[in-house]
């Protein structure tokens, strides 16, 4: 418990901003909806003459004039992207900020075993994970009951569930990346979640690159799918769960047989 | 029970030698000094009985135990000071003693206060606010708060001021009258001769010697001091070393012949000689020489 509560305090500011900021502009689209869904016939009209664009984005299944197609839309690239981020974050520097901190030789010198501290770190870029998204999703609620749509549960429900397993994974697979680095990679976590994105992008725009929806965990979240199937793709999530198991596995039997240089 | 034992204990990164063919034994309530230029595997030696690294071949024993299978064990009995202090710079020192302690599941606060007043530390302080001196302070709580066994000491006293390294040797020497086995690496000799019973020299990655400091400072050579308008170099004297000339004086070390070294001064003009034991730091030097 001493660990977990020492990678949590060490990580609460950068936590409080990614939240607060993820959380702000959710409920400032979610606040503004009202305002735009008088001129949604006209936007989801140009949306359907766009072709490949609102593909790649899911809009041309979405209707704007809905609240949950607006919805899809902007959580997938707010809490979507903005999550992704900040999994890739936590992630990539788990491990590896001991050791460019140079504070991994005071941890590991204490009676406290490598699988215990990958164990304990693992544990607390979950709870990160999920404080932030429970956030999230209270400040979603209170933003809809504040405009008054009624919207279906189980879609919504459902599409917050969905990201947050892709931020498990994005930071499963970093974290796994962290046990091999010698200094933080920020860059290379960010790096790899912006890939993820456009990657699913481009798994929007033809049928020849659908198979890239396998390696990216925004395949399933995709919004369009969850709304009118009211499920998670099964196909997608358990390729999911093989990488986060990979990652995970990675940066244990990594980082319990790493020497640590300084 | 030896509080420290390696047997050919080896570590190579990569194709870089760290260290080679160790075998050190460090005998329970021993003050134990290892000495060795930068580079030589002091601190390799170290971070290997720590279980920082793994060794490459060979095997050592830490109060008994194996350092690869017994790892959390031997941790728990030991108490480590590295040569460069580094902690979470946006903690506060209390927090980083309190945390040190909770890592080993015991309540050190009266022992860490204690160590903080005779260290003179203010524990309110961020540690990225903190000097070198002071960092290591903090490192010194940390590795002496739980009461080890073994206290192993990387360079412990750079960055303190001369009065506090003197208080740190003091809790170091009241320690080891209370049982606990002091390992100290260090190339500051004087130190190690002054506080250490036992020493051993390593270079590049070898032991080249261990044994009491008061044998270490006993071999064949010895420090010749010659003053005496008359002193003139060469001086017809094999196994000189370390010939130092300041005007009309001339000092070396000599491990040869007493009886050689004696008729070629009755040939000088000298006005005072002196004939010493070398101090650790000289014989240090001899063997790098």
């Amino acid at each position: 418990m001493v660990m977990i509560k020492h990678e949590v305090r060490q990580g609460r500011m950068t936590l409080l901003i990614w939240t607060m900021v993820i959380a702000f502009m959710l409920a400032l689209c979610i606040l503004i909806y009202p305002e735009m869904e008088t001129q949604m016939g006209d936007v989801s009209s140009m949306f359907a003459e766009m072709g490949g664009f609102s593909a790649a984005f899911g809009m041309d299944r979405l209707n704007f004039g809905e609240f949950m197609g607006f919805f899809g839309v902007e959580c997938g690239n707010i809490l979507g992207l903005g999550g992704a981020f900040f999994a890739a974050l936590l992630g990539i520097s788990a491990l590896a900020k001991e050791e460019k901190e140079q504070t991994a030789e005071f941890l590991l010198t204490h009676p406290v075993s490598r699988r215990e501290i990958v164990g304990k770190k693992l544990v607390s870029v979950l709870i990160q994970i999920l404080l932030l998204n429970l956030f999230v999703a209270a400040v979603t609620a209170a933003s809809i009951c504040a405009i008054g749509e009624e919207p279906d549960i189980r879609p919504l429900y459902l599409l917050l569930l969905a990201y947050l397993i892709l931020q498990v994974e994005v930071a499963s697979v970093c974290f796994g990346i962290s046990a091999f680095l010698n200094h933080g990679g920020p860059g290379i976590g960010l790096g790899m979640a912006a890939l993820l994105y456009f990657l699913n992008i481009i798994a929007n725009l033809t049928e020849q690159a659908k198979f890239l929806k396998y390696l990216t965990p925004f395949g399933y979240t995709e919004s369009a799918d969850i709304i009118a199937d009211e499920c998670l793709d099964v196909k997608y999530l358990s390729v999911g769960l093989v990488f986060t198991v990979i990652g995970i596995g990675a940066g244990f039997c990594r980082y319990c047989r790493k020497d640590i240089l300084s | 029970m030896d509080a420290i034992k390696t047997a050919s204990l080896t570590k190579y990164y990569g194709k870089s030698r760290g260290i080679i063919d160790l075998n050190l034994t460090v005998a329970q309530g021993d003050f134990f000094g290892f000495i060795g230029p930068n580079g030589a595997g002091k601190s390799t030696t170290i971070r290997t009985l720590l279980g920082l690294t793994a060794p490459s071949d060979g095997s050592a024993q830490i109060l008994g135990m194996d350092i690869s299978r017994q790892k959390e064990e031997i941790l728990s009995h030991v108490g480590y000071m590295p040569s460069e202090a580094s902690f979470y710079r946006n903690m506060r020192v209390r927090d980083v003693i309190t945390f040190s302690a909770g890592l080993r599941h015991k309540d050190c606060r009266a022992e860490a206060g204690r160590l903080c007043e005779r260290l003179e530390l203010d524990v309110n302080k961020k540690i990225r606010e903190l000097s070198l001196g002071n960092r290591k302070k903090v490192s010194i709580i940390c590795a002496l708060q739980h009461m080890p066994r073994l206290c192993i000491l990387d360079e412990p006293t750079s960055g303190l001021d001369p009065l506090m390294q003197r208080e740190f040797y003091s809790i170091l020497e009241e320690r080891n009258k209370e049982g606990a086995t002091i390992f100290v690496s260090s190339h500051i000799l004087s130190e190690v001769q002054r506080y250490c019973r036992h020493a051993a020299v390593i270079r590049e990655g070898r032991l080249l010697v261990s044994d009491s400091t008061q044998s270490l400072g006993h071999t064949d050579t010895k420090r010749v001091r010659l003053r005496g308008a008359g002193v003139k170099l060469p001086l017809e004297l094999p196994a000189m070393k370390d010939v130092q000339t300041d005007g009309d004086s001339v000092s070396f070390l000599y491990s040869g012949s007493p009886k050689e070294l004696l008729n070629v001064l009755a040939g000088l003009n000298l006005t005072d000689v002196s004939i010493t034991e070398p101090d650790l730091e000289e014989i240090f030097m001899h063997y790098y020489g």
